[in-house]
């Protein structure tokens, strides 16, 4: 590795001088973009509903621009602190996030929404999901096995990945008690991306992949999924079979993307949006707001604004003078593309139904403190990559 | 970067780039190749029509009475939409709404539930409408207590008070003609599924039967439609459109009011008499048509059922009853759909068979009681020998023997058993000239063909049940094997695909397999009188606007001509007279001093009635009238009523004496119904009509 790294000339200065200029300005234009469209939207979702109920119409619009400041705040933090320090951060935030998915799981503490035990209610009406920021400690802890390594071989041994694993496999299995399906497969593809960039014998990523096909596959034969999960992914096969739940769910919320045609209805006047006829628009659903009212154009666009950012988070990974950013990178990486394909395919038809939001578009505080601490984390490495 | 890192990400980007791909083009499809498709997907998620029925046209008789129309009732409606906002979903405001209109809860509920919200057992009664119009419970409330709900409206929200167009058959001059006019009623979802389904809304009444069904689309008008945006609670955000309803359009038709209360009348007085003579007398029909165009002036079936029961809201007793046995089934209409046998009423057919074979009318042939053909004898109806008499006489006293004689030598001539290749069939052919078999093609649903058992149907009913007649002692049930039955049965197995020397003869006297309707046989009895031509009968004459513009005439169109020759039926014409004047119809019309022809029938019954009892002979009289320059063809048949002449005959000569104003075997100038013939002029309906209250 060092070899590589000195066949470059030296570091470009002034890079750390300002703060603005150690930014990637494209990343940053993609994720602010998406986060203005995604507040319009929340607002659009919520708009005429609230004024129906007769409480004030900018409520969610109100608090998810809260949700962003906050958001983007952490971000900073997550951004400025050399990301090398964060190794030492990384045992405190790994011990914060696994005593937050055990705290869900205690009756009185944790409460469910949607079949899943995944939320700790804060007084003020404020609800935490210990997932989404377990999603970060488990990128930073994993990269940091892999990469920090006692031997000096080029790629990490059986014993790194096994240790790797293992650090994933403690709030993965509490996510999974939740149950909170989605969540876990975002993870355990970010831990598969991340083992299999950081240089580990093929065959881990192999066997990952394939642990992950059979258990995927068991857990709906065997009934570890619930229910209500089952269900779900059924009505995903089969989206007139439960007509009235999931089923119901799916078919509005293709039939609200495809209303929207070339041009779309136009923000604020989507007839099936302002009707409510998709339930969880403005988190889970948000991107069937986009597609009835911006139509292909407006859709097609935030999907555009994803593939930048992956595009540059990729760059960045690249360009990383080191293996603990180009993991963190990759981590994050998989993270964003999974869950924004697993949200967008939900809402097409194209994946079953897991309650997953759409990173930096759907309306809720977790996921957008996670995703923005995320583009932090990105912003971090491109601040410090060689030139 | 090792190189299997370096390899990982480029795989890592390409699957996240492809990802990505595949959600572009599944966007595409959606919202580009399938978004027509979604587009209307959506539509019909949020929009609700909300239908205003049409408010339905008249129908008319010929002078412009009206026989069905629409008055004015006080509906008492249920709003589903506020009900189901209520804590208990309406339950007690029904309760208290069905209390004070003396109606059960349990109806009410049923009435008030969407058909899609039931299982499809206890479905009898359910709304076919939406939930977003007003569901009627009742639309014939007592103005006080409909006021009562309006004045009240805090003691029950989401029911409500208003009149309503209710269909309504004013029965002038005592007619009943529910056959003839038949009903309206809700669509159902076969209506709705079937061919040119989409044309209805849910909500509307469409024509079930008679003339409403026949002439529904013209009756029916357009609706209104409302369109409204609903969100997911259902309540209304805008509305779309809003098209006004366009009334029907009304429906004259050739009835005459009086001539068809006359009809009615002797009708039922010919079956009451039929019933004092101790016959059973369980059905009945006749008809009036005009024989120079086939108009329908007056149609009657009976038993019959009040035509007002559909609207007022049909109990399950009473649909039942519609078709039930016990009541002899009122729902069917014996004058279109009753199959009787015709027999000497057919004898006109034989006659004309025999010309055409080349018998000479105007010479004697001899009556003996019975006539041996293979080896059974078929008697004379009443067995009694009349010697050698003219053809008139004997079509006059209706002689059988002479036409066993003539059939059977015919059969003999075209091979007997083993039929010629090109066989004469004179008498096939003339049945089939006057159009046996076919249906009068009558403007009303439903009508029956009647069957011509020529060798083609005999072949075909001989395919049908051989493998029966052939295993009769193992197929049958026990109580139908009698020695007699069995016989019968080897008999068909060994040659029922032939016509046999019995079947020739039966044929030839309008018994055995032959059947028509009442309506049939008024419409070759009708080109008898007219000179030859058979018209198709019609009951509608002019559908007209409400303003009166005629938008539709029903011209009478021509089915074909009498397989006669003019000297032929000259001689037929004649001889009909002789049956009023000398023959078998001379009692009924003693002293009627109006010139008529006709011919008695009396059509034997083979099978048991349900109570085991023997059936009793069909009557009937095929008549027309005035002999010079005929103008009315008038037909009654009575089921199990016993004789042509004593029960039919007296009941046709009734209605004649209606037609012409005959009292006490007087004409009263005065009294005639159509001293100028029926009307041809259309007339004028006056708008007020519509909400007239008889």
């Amino acid at each position: 590795m060092s070899a590589i790294i000195s066949t470059y000339s030296a570091r470009r200065r002034g890079r750390r001088d300002s703060f603005i200029s150690g930014l990637d300005p494209i990343l940053s234009l993609a994720v602010a973009g998406l986060l203005i469209i995604g507040t319009l939207l929340v607002y659009s979702a919520t708009k005429s509903w609230y004024t129906s109920i007769g409480l004030d119409p900018q409520y969610y619009l109100k608090r998810h621009i809260i949700n962003i400041s906050i958001g983007g705040l952490l971000a900073l933090s997550a951004m400025i602190i050399d990301y090398r320090l964060l190794r030492a951060y990384t045992p405190i935030l790994y011990g914060l996030s696994v005593l937050g998915l055990i705290a869900v799981l205690i009756p009185g503490v944790g409460s469910t929404v949607n079949g899943a035990r995944a939320w700790i209610s804060l007084p003020g009406g404020f609800q935490i999901q210990p997932a989404e920021l377990a999603k970060i400690s488990i990128i930073v802890g994993i990269s940091l096995v892999l990469s920090e390594r006692i031997h000096d071989r080029e790629a990490p041994t059986h014993p790194d990945v096994i240790r790797a694993l293992a650090i994933a496999a403690f709030p993965i299995l509490l996510i999974l008690l939740q149950p909170d399906m989605g969540t876990v497969i975002i993870i355990s593809a970010s831990v598969v991306t991340m083992v299999a960039v950081s240089g580990a014998p093929s065959r881990w990523v192999a066997g990952l992949l394939i642990v992950a096909l059979v258990g995927g596959f068991a857990a709906v034969k065997v009934g570890v999924l619930s229910e209500y999960q089952v269900k779900r992914l059924q009505s995903f096969v089969n989206p007139s079979a439960d007509p009235q739940q999931s089923g119901y769910q799916l078919r509005q919320s293709r039939i609200t993307i495809g209303s929207g045609g070339f041009l779309g209805k136009g923000l604020f006047t989507g007839p099936q949006t302002n009707g409510r006829f998709v339930p969880e628009q403005q988190t889970d659903f948000i991107f069937t707001v986009a597609g009835e009212e911006l139509g292909f154009v407006g859709s097609s666009f935030i999907l555009l604004l994803f593939l930048i950012i992956l595009l540059r988070a990729f760059r960045i990974a690249r360009r990383s003078q080191d293996l603990f950013g180009r993991l963190v990178c990759a981590g994050v990486i998989a993270w964003f593309a999974f869950q924004a394909f697993e949200n967008i395919g939900m809402t097409m038809g194209l994946m079953p139904m897991t309650g997953v939001p759409l990173p930096f578009l759907s309306y809720g505080g977790s996921s957008m403190f996670a995703n923005l601490i995320g583009v932090g984390l990105l912003q971090n490495v491109y601040a410090r990559q060689r030139p | 970067m090792n190189q299997r890192s370096r390899l990982s990400l480029i795989v890592t980007q390409t699957l996240i780039v492809s990802l990505m791909l595949a959600l572009m083009g599944r966007l595409f499809y959606l919202q580009i190749g399938a978004g027509p498709k979604y587009r209307d997907a959506a539509l019909s998620i949020q929009s609700r029509d909300i239908v205003t029925p049409a408010t339905r046209g008249l129908i008319v008789d010929s002078s412009g009475i009206p026989l069905a129309l629409n008055r004015v009732g006080l509906a008492v409606t249920v709003d589903r939409s506020v009900l189901d906002r209520q804590k208990d979903r309406g339950k007690a405001v029904l309760t208290k709404t069905a209390r004070l209109l003396g109606l059960k809860y349990a109806d009410v509920y049923l009435q008030t539930r969407l058909c899609g919200e039931l299982p499809k057992t206890v479905h009898a009664g359910c709304w076919t409408g939406t939930r977003y119009q007003p569901i009627p419970i009742t639309k014939d409330a007592d103005p006080g207590k409909a006021l009562q709900i309006v004045e009240r409206a805090d003691l029950y929200p989401g029911i409500d008070s208003r009149p309503v167009a209710v269909r309504n058959y004013p029965g002038r001059d005592g007619i009943n003609a529910a056959h003839l006019l038949g009903y309206v009623g809700p669509l159902t979802e076969t209506d709705i599924s079937g061919t040119g389904g989409s044309q209805y809304y849910r909500s509307e009444s469409i024509g079930k039967a008679g003339l409403e069904f026949q002439y529904d689309s013209f009756l029916r008008g357009k609706p209104g439609i409302r369109t409204v945006i609903v969100d997911r609670e259902e309540s209304v955000t805008r509305q779309a459109q809003n098209i006004a309803s366009i009334p029907g359009n009304h429906l004259v038709t050739s009835i005459d009011v009086r001539l068809q209360a006359a009809a009615e009348g002797a009708l039922e007085d010919a079956i009451m008499r039929a019933r004092a003579d101790g016959s059973r007398g369980d059905a009945g029909a006749a008809a009036v048509l005009d024989v120079k165009t086939g108009r329908v002036l007056a149609l009657a079936s009976y038993p019959s059922y009040d035509p007002n029961i559909w609207e007022k809201g049909l109990t399950v007793k009473q649909s039942k009853d519609l078709f039930s046995d016990a009541n002899g089934v009122p729902a069917l209409s014996r004058a279109l759909q009753g199959l009787f046998a015709p027999a000497s009423t057919f004898k006109v057919v034989s006659l004309v068979a025999a010309a055409n074979a080349g018998y000479n009318l105007d010479t004697t042939y001899s009556c003996p009681a019975s006539v041996k053909v293979g080896n059974i004898n078929f008697q004379n109806f009443e067995s009694k020998p009349q010697g050698t008499i003219s053809m008139k006489h004997a079509i006059a006293i209706s002689c059988d023997t002479i036409w066993y004689k003539i059939a059977y030598d015919e059969w003999l001539r075209d091979g007997g058993l083993s039929p010629k290749k090109n066989a004469n069939d004179y008498f096939y052919s003339a049945a089939r000239g006057f159009q046996i078999g076919k249906k009068t093609g009558i403007d009303l649903p439903a009508e029956s063909a009647g069957r011509l058992p020529d060798r083609q149907w005999r072949l075909d009913w001989y395919k049908q049940n051989q493998d029966y007649f052939c295993n009769y002692t193992t197929r049958a049930p026990k109580k139908e094997q009698t020695t007699f039955l069995v016989a019968l049965a080897k008999e068909n197995c060994i040659d029922g695909d032939k016509i046999r020397g019995g079947d020739a003869v039966n044929f030839s006297i309008g018994q055995g397999d032959t059947v028509v309707t009442p309506l049939k046989l008024a419409q070759m009895y009708s080109a008898i009188a007219n000179g030859g031509t058979i018209w198709q009968p019609t009951v509608g004459k002019a559908v007209i606007t409400t303003k009166g513009k005629v938008i539709e005439t029903i011209k009478p169109k021509i089915l074909g001509k009498l397989p006669a020759s003019k000297s032929t039926l000259t001689f037929l014409q004649g001889a009909l007279r002789d049956v009023v004047t000398a023959g078998t119809a001379a009692p009924a019309f003693t002293g009627f001093p109006i010139a008529v022809s006709g011919k008695t029938g009396t059509a034997e019954v083979f099978g048991l009635n349900p109570d085991g009892s023997k059936k009793d002979n069909t009557s009937w009289f095929a008549s027309y009238g005035p002999t010079e320059n005929p103008r009315y063809a008038v037909v009654m048949m009575v089921s199990q009523g016993g004789f042509g002449s004593s029960v039919s005959a007296v009941g046709v000569r009734k209605i004649y004496e209606s037609i012409f104003g005959v009292v006490a075997n007087k004409v009263m100038p005065g009294k005639a119904l159509f001293p100028f013939g029926p009307p041809t002029a259309l007339p004028r309906i006056s708008p007020t009509m519509r909400v007239s209250n008889p």
